[in-house]
């Protein structure tokens, strides 16, 4: 019995340890899961950049066409890119043909490194924006996640994006120029397989974020979704949905929370007092809520204080 | 005699500094050198009635948000706010001459810190509490929105507020339009608000502020004062280091 227990414990501080010294392989592990005909998506964690996850919190996916694949978002990484294509081989031999960036967010565009030889489409703004902030982003997503980031850099789009319809490999996609969660929002809406690719106009139970946002134009924006002719929605965070749903949520809690602000100003709390405003129990079940929410005081709380401070001398 | 002066002198700064400083809470090895520099000359406890509330992480490093309340403590002389591992530790002197202990203010910060508030109470003892911060860092030797676009000149000095009395309640916001510049980024001398005094109509010195350079560009910051003094108009009278000066009336 001893010796069962102590070689149990043996055995426990073996896997243990080598978990803990084992050195991580960078492996993102992605798994293409088919979301419709000829249409692949690689769910992220809803979880915040970390080590352990090495940024792979976003959703990014690929349209297999007569014309080649169609990429829609490249990752957080040029690891993440490059793990993309292998695990697009897996399922189709046809070779990538473009690539869509959704919008200038770090999560978004930094594996296009891995795409450098094919037409890497955005919304001017996007360009514009990545041109600005993209070397910054990386710099500190090598903060956040460290050696997971190895060799990447912020390549920009090398195309800009028309908004309307587009023929591609017996496939139409109308590209949505949008905006509210940042300047340059890029929906896609696949007429042929009625999937709809969000980018981060939708984040589905993982709480919204805000660092570019304008949450009234993000709030319109919403609406025109609301009546695309979609049957698959693929958000830039969280489970694909096969309803309108998460835009409803998403509409609940941005309208919330510009609500919350204006009456925090109005009040006279400070960011910190407003970063202790209870939250609705409705909101709870959304990842990062408490996290995000702070973060979200952060970036909008000065413009809601600007309305109601008056000039004093 | 001056030899036993000397002795007297050295056991007294030895026992108020190494021997009775309580161990940091915080694991901060710049606990020491903080005492040293803004806490010497009298003991210091950590203190629980004292609340500093600071998000612990800095989404924004050139705007970090911090609430200090020492409401639970009476006859404050001044609360002393810093930041151990800024290039400028020290953010902020605080005197509630007549008004609340209470202070929310937004400042810079370079690297991950602790940021702490010590309150000095008139029986000679710092009351203190503190927060770590963790920030992707980099917010003092960024040069100021102000400087990068240039229009800082003008709007320097302009103040934006607002003020809410009601029985419970006698508190003012305001954003004071400056640059404060820390000195820190390349070509750019410091450039910061020094005071900022309150009084009321009767001239009684409610409270007083010494800001420093690690204080956020355009500083929004939050008072309360006594409900006793709702009936009368605040006046805020400010300067900088360059010798501006400004003023304001909260009504």
């Amino acid at each position: 019995m001893k010796f069962i227990v102590k070689s149990v414990f043996f055995l426990a501080l073996v896997v243990f340890s080598t978990h803990i010294i084992s050195a991580p392989n960078f492996d993102y592990h992605l798994v293409p899961s088919k979301v419709a005909e000829n249409t692949y998506v690689f769910v992220g964690k809803v979880e915040d950049f970390s080590f352990e996850n090495g940024g792979n919190i976003v959703n990014t996916g690929f349209i297999v066409t007569s014309d080649g694949v169609v990429v829609i978002d490249t990752g957080s990484s040029l690891r993440y890119g490059q793990q993309m294509k292998e695990a697009i081989s897996t399922v189709t031999d046809k070779p990538i043909s473009r690539v869509f960036i959704t919008h200038h967010h770090p999560d978004h565009f930094l594996g296009n490194q891995a795409f450098k030889d094919v037409p890497i489409i955005a919304l001017g703004s996007t360009l514009k924006n990545i041109n600005n902030e993209g070397a910054g982003f990386a710099d500190n997503l090598y903060l956040m996640v460290g050696d997971w980031m190895r060799g990447t850099d912020a390549l920009a789009p090398n195309q800009i994006a028309t908004a309307g319809v587009v023929k591609i490999g017996g496939h139409e996609l109308e590209l949505l120029s949008l905006s509210g969660h940042t300047s340059g929002d890029m929906a896609i809406l696949d007429h042929s397989t009625g999937v709809l690719f969000s980018g981060d106009l939708i984040f589905h139970k993982r709480t919204l974020t805000t660092p570019h946002a304008d949450i009234s134009q993000w709030l319109t924006t919403l609406e025109v979704l609301k009546k695309l002719p979609f049957k698959v929605l693929v958000p830039g965070h969280g489970a694909v949905s096969n309803d309108k749903k998460p835009i409803d949520e998403m509409v609940d809690y941005l309208t919330w929370l510009d609500g919350a602000l204006n009456k925090a100003v109005n009040e006279g709390l400070s960011m910190t007092d407003a970063m202790q405003i209870e939250l609705p129990k409705r909101f709870h079940s959304n990842a990062l809520l408490k996290s995000e929410f702070s973060r979200s005081i952060t970036h909008l709380y000065s413009s809601y204080e600007s309305r109601v401070f008056k000039r004093l001398n | 005699m001056k030899r036993l002066l000397l002795l007297v002198f050295v056991l007294i700064s030895f026992t108020c500094t190494a021997n009775d400083l309580p161990k940091d809470p915080l694991g901060s090895v710049q606990w020491d050198d903080m005492y040293g520099a803004f806490l010497k000359g009298h003991p210091a406890v950590f203190d629980s009635r004292v609340k500093l509330v600071a998000p612990n992480f800095a989404e924004d490093p050139m705007n970090v948000p911090v609430t200090v309340d020492a409401r639970a403590l009476d006859n404050i002389k001044q609360i002393v706010i810093f930041a151990d591992f800024n290039p400028i530790p020290l953010i902020a002197r605080f005197y509630p001459t007549k008004s609340e202990a209470i202070l929310s203010f937004r400042f810079k910060i370079q690297q991950a810190s602790p940021v702490r508030a010590a309150v000095l109470t008139d029986d000679g003892v710092w009351h203190v509490a503190g927060s770590w911060v963790n920030s992707a860092g980099g917010g003092c030797t960024a040069p100021s929105t102000g400087r990068v676009v240039g229009d800082w000149m003008d709007y320097l000095g302009e103040v934006y507020g607002k003020r809410w009395a009601n029985n419970d309640l006698n508190r003012i916001r305001f954003l004071i339009k400056h640059p404060m510049d820390t000195g820190l980024a390349p070509g750019i001398p410091a450039f910061y608000i020094e005071h900022l005094n309150f009084q009321n109509t009767a001239g009684e010195i409610l409270a007083h502020l010494e800001l420093f350079e690690p204080i956020n560009e355009n500083p929004v910051l939050s008072l309360n004062f006594n409900t006793d003094d709702l009936g009368s108009p605040i006046y805020m009278t400010g300067s900088d280091n360059n010798g501006n000066e400004f003023e304001a009336e909260f009504q």
